[in-house]
């Protein structure tokens, strides 16, 4: 098959797909604009965030979260679709986490958010399974060789969210202070929670 | 299927590129070819999202590799409204005012003959090797873990199997395994020792490794 030279961008293509399937009165009123909400109102990595600093400052939280992060992140108000099933990775001293959907970019969507894109490129997608150590050092993580790297590869209906090692000097924080501390970036494992 | 869509552990990508407080979304119409397939899958049921999975692996790789990944949304949810005949292509260019490439057709034949495990067969700690299979079709077994043997860290709940539920087989749910690899018995060049890869797998890809 040869590649057309008129293709139409996409913009056109989505508005010509949109446009079919409104004129056939196949989307409801509203919900094209209730999906753009959840995505960019509901889905944020601040949820994680809150999840971490939660676990961070409450023992019995950071024990239920790590038996059934589904349940505890639900406690928090953050389920539904692509949550249905989310497991949290607790990094340690000696040990740190990264996630990697290396088919499609599938994401744990209410605690994460959408993944953005350097997490959707097929250069993370390729290489950070083979390669951690070399790209978590590009993108400003550089880990000492005797840590240990696990990565989570995305590939079943498990949805992980990363929980980074609390910072020292910490002490006494608040919650809110802490969550302010947690990345997207560290949710995933490409970054640490930094008070710096 | 054996696609571009299966990337991890392949060479020759540069650098990662990153963008500071980037947004949900770039242009406005990369929402809305996500909020259409999303509508298409909740709301209308035109598809599932096993489905949309593999009608993003059926696009030709040079496209695919081109495309951002809401221009990829996009391709793979307008391929299936016009598989199942909601929409014919033809509509969608005249609207669109030029091509509108889709993915390439389902193989005729797209399932690996795998045994239903309706049953978990491994637990905790068990050493399992992944079968070296190769459907045509829609599969969730990475190339880089076919034929390898890891170690279960955890079992999941049971979950729709997505090489059936793609190719509208029979309803099947089986449970999927965190199955640890190290990353020197996956690439003869990978990193140090303590590093490994653990992959999510439903229970038909696997078969016990201690015999």
């Amino acid at each position: 098959m040869t590649t057309p030279t008129n293709i139409a961008s996409p913009k056109a293509r989505t508005e010509a797909l949109e446009g079919a399937l409104s004129d056939k009165g196949l989307i409801p009123d509203g919900a094209i604009e209730a999906v753009i909400h959840t995505a960019t109102e509901e889905w944020d990595p601040k949820n994680g965030a809150r999840v971490v600093a939660r676990a961070w400052t409450d023992p019995e939280f950071r024990k239920r979260l790590l038996e059934d992060a589904t349940s505890a992140c639900a406690e928090l108000g953050y389920e539904g679709i692509q949550g249905e099933y989310i497991v949290a990775l607790e990094d340690e001293p000696e040990r740190h986490n990264v996630i990697v959907c290396t088919q499609c970019s599938c994401t744990a969507w209410p605690v994460l958010g959408l993944p953005p894109d350097w997490y959707k490129s097929p250069e993370y997608r390729a290489r950070v399974a083979r390669e951690p150590r070399k790209v978590l050092k590009e993108m400003g993580l550089d880990l000492a060789k005797d840590i240990a790297i696990r990565v989570w590869e995305t590939s079943a209906e498990t949805r992980y969210m990363v929980i980074p090692c609390r910072p020292e000097g910490t002490e006494g924080w608040s919650e809110d202070q802490l969550a302010a501390l947690v990345t997207r970036e560290a949710l995933i494992g490409i970054a640490l929670a930094d008070p710096a | 299927m054996d696609g571009i869509h299966d990337l991890g552990g392949m060479a020759g990508f540069d650098a990662i590129s990153y963008e500071e407080n980037e947004p949900v979304f770039h242009e406005p119409w990369q929402a809305t070819a996500f909020a259409l397939n999303i509508v298409g899958i909740g709301v209308l049921r035109n598809h599932n999202a096993d489905e949309y999975r593999h009608s993003i692996e059926r696009m030709p790789p040079v496209h695919y590799l081109q495309a951002c990944y809401y221009e990829r949304v996009l391709t793979g949810a307008a391929t299936l409204f016009v598989e199942k005949g909601v929409v014919s292509k033809e509509e969608l260019e005249e609207r669109a005012g030029g091509a509108f490439p889709l993915a390439t057709p389902n193989a005729p034949d797209p399932m690996a003959a795998l045994e239903p495990q309706p049953v978990a067969r491994f637990k905790k700690g068990d050493r399992v090797t992944v079968k070296d299979i190769h459907p045509a079709g829609h599969t969730r077994v990475p190339r880089f873990c076919r034929g390898k043997t890891g170690t279960v860290l955890h079992v999941a709940p049971a979950f729709s199997f997505p090489d059936a539920a793609a190719h509208g087989g029979a309803f099947r749910k089986e449970h999927t395994y965190h199955v640890e690899f190290a990353s020197a018995d996956l690439w003869a060049d990978a990193g140090a020792d303590n590093e490994s890869v653990i992959v999510d797998l439903w229970d038909s890809y696997l078969e016990g490794a201690d015999a």
